[in-house]
C-alpha cells in the first residue's frame, strides 16, 4: 500500500470522530471542532447525515431484539441463593458508588429519563385525581399503602405508547406505578391482595403480552 | 441486585444476543454476568460507569462461551440465524425498504465490526469507554469503526443501495 492510498484508507482526525458525534458522546471541545468542520466541508456534511442513518437504524436493530425472559433472573437468583453467605458490606458500597455513576448517564438516556419522568408526574397526577373523585372522602397513593400487599412488577412500555393507553392499562389491571423509571422500567402494583405465585404468574404473562409492554417480570 | 439487574439486563442481553446469535446462550450469559457483577462487587472501583463495567464482562463471557464452539457449529448457526431472522439485503431492496436492507446489512458484519457499531451507536459509549470493553487502544476504536462502516457501505453497495459514501 502506498502513502497516498494509506492516506485515503485511514479516517481524518475530525472524520473519525463523526460517529460519535451523532451519538452524542463527544466532549465540549471535540463536539465544537466537528460542527465548525461539518459547517466548512459539506462532503464531512453528507457523510454525517449517512452516519445518522447508520446510527438510527442500529439503534432500531438493537430495540428489536426484545427482552429476555425472567427465566434469565430466575436463574441468576436461584444461583446466588446457592452462593455461600457472605458479607453484605461490599454490595453496599457498590450500591453507594452506584448512585454516584447515575450521574454518568449519556445525553441520550438522560433525555429519555427525563421524558419518562415527566410521564411518571402525570400519571401520578391523573392517579391521584381519579382516586380523589372516586373515593370523595380522600385519597391514597400506592406508596402510603402497606407495601407487602399486591402484586408488584418491572414493566417497561413501549417508546411510542400514549399516556391515554398507559392510563387504560393502569385502570385494566387496577394497577398502579410505585417507582421508576429504572433503567425505562416502572415498579407496578397490581390490585390491593398478594397472589399466590401461581396467579402471579398468569398475571405477569397477561401483561407481557399487552401490546404496549415490552417487558414484565415480578418483583418484590 | 434486582435494582441494578432491573436497570441493565436488556442492554447487557441485547449486546450479548449481537455477539452469540442465540437468544437461549444470551439468556445464559446474563445470569453468569450478574453472578459474577455479586460476587466481585468489592472489586468494582468506580473508575467506569457501571454499564462499562456490565458491558466488559458481557464480551469476555460471550467470547468465551464463543470459543466453546466448534468453529464449524457456529458458521452453520450464523448462516442460519442470517437466513431465518429477515430478508436478504435484495429482497429488502425488491421492497424498497433501504432501513431494513441496512439492518440486514448490519447484521451482516462481522463480529468485531458489530461489537463495535453497537457500542458506539447503540450503547453509546465514548471512544475511551470502548477502548475499554474491547481491550484495544482508542486509535484503533476509532479505524476499527471507519471500517466497519466501510464494510458495510461495501454491503449496500452488493445490495444496490449507493448512499453517497465512501
Amino acid at each position: 500500500m502506498t502513502a497516498k492510498d494509506k492516506e485515503l484508507a485511514e479516517p481524518g482526525k475530525i472524520e473519525a470522530l463523526l460517529p460519535w458525534r451523532a451519538a452524542g458522546t463527544l466532549s465540549d471541545e471535540e463536539t465544537r471542532l466537528v460542527d465548525e468542520a461539518l459547517a466548512k466541508d459539506p462532503a464531512l456534511a453528507r457523510q454525517y447525515e449517512v452516519i445518522k442513518d447508520e446510527l438510527a437504524e442500529t439503534v432500531l436493530l438493537n430495540e428489536d431484539l426484545g427482552a429476555p425472559s425472567t427465566r434469565a433472573l430466575e436463574k441468576l437468583f436461584e444461583r446466588i441463593d446457592a452462593e455461600p453467605a457472605r458479607s453484605a458490606s461490599p454490595a453496599a458500597g457498590l450500591m453507594a458508588r452506584l448512585g454516584a455513576l447515575c450521574s454518568g448517564w449519556s445525553p441520550r438516556t438522560l433525555g429519555w429519563a427525563a421524558a419518562a419522568a415527566m410521564l411518571v408526574l402525570v400519571l401520578q397526577a391523573g392517579i391521584i385525581t381519579t382516586a380523589v373523585v372516586k373515593h370523595g372522602n380522600g385519597y391514597q397513593t400506592a406508596s402510603s399503602e402497606n407495601p407487602t400487599t399486591g402484586t408488584r412488577a418491572l414493566v417497561g412500555f413501549k417508546s411510542d405508547a400514549t399516556l391515554d393507553q398507559i392510563t387504560a392499562f393502569l385502570v385494566a389491571y387496577h394497577a398502579s406505578i410505585v417507582s421508576g423509571p429504572q433503567a425505562g422500567m416502572f415498579t407496578v402494583k397490581f390490585g390491593d391482595t398478594a397472589l399466590a405465585a401461581a396467579d402471579a404468574e398468569k398475571l405477569i404473562a397477561k401483561v407481557k403480552a399487552d401490546k404496549i409492554v415490552t417487558f414484565a417480570a415480578a418483583t418484590q | 441486585m434486582q435494582v441494578l439487574y432491573g436497570r441493565h439486563h436488556v442492554r447487557v442481553y441485547r449486546f450479548a444476543l449481537r455477539l452469540v446469535r442465540k437468544e437461549q446462550v444470551a439468556e445464559d450469559l446474563i445470569s453468569e454476568v450478574f453472578l459474577d457483577v455479586w460476587r466481585q462487587a468489592g472489586k468494582f472501583e468506580g473508575r467506569s460507569a457501571v454499564s462499562t463495567w456490565l458491558l466488559a464482562i458481557t464480551r469476555f463471557k460471550a467470547l468465551s462461551a464463543l470459543r466453546r464452539k466448534k468453529d464449524a457449529e457456529l458458521d452453520d448457526e450464523t448462516a442460519a440465524a442470517i437466513e431465518d431472522t429477515s430478508d436478504n439485503p435484495e429482497v429488502a431492496v425488491a421492497k424498497k425498504d433501504t432501513g431494513n436492507a441496512l439492518r440486514n446489512c448490519l447484521a451482516r458484519l462481522s463480529q468485531d465490526h458489530r461489537e463495535i457499531v453497537d457500542l458506539v451507536y447503540y450503547h453509546e459509549k465514548s471512544v475511551e469507554e470502548v477502548a475499554e470493553i474491547v481491550g484495544i487502544p482508542e486509535n484503533t476504536v476509532k479505524t476499527r469503526l471507519f471500517y466497519a462502516r466501510k464494510k458495510l457501505a461495501e454491503l449496500l453497495k452488493e445490495a444496490g443501495i449507493e448512499r453517497g459514501w465512501p
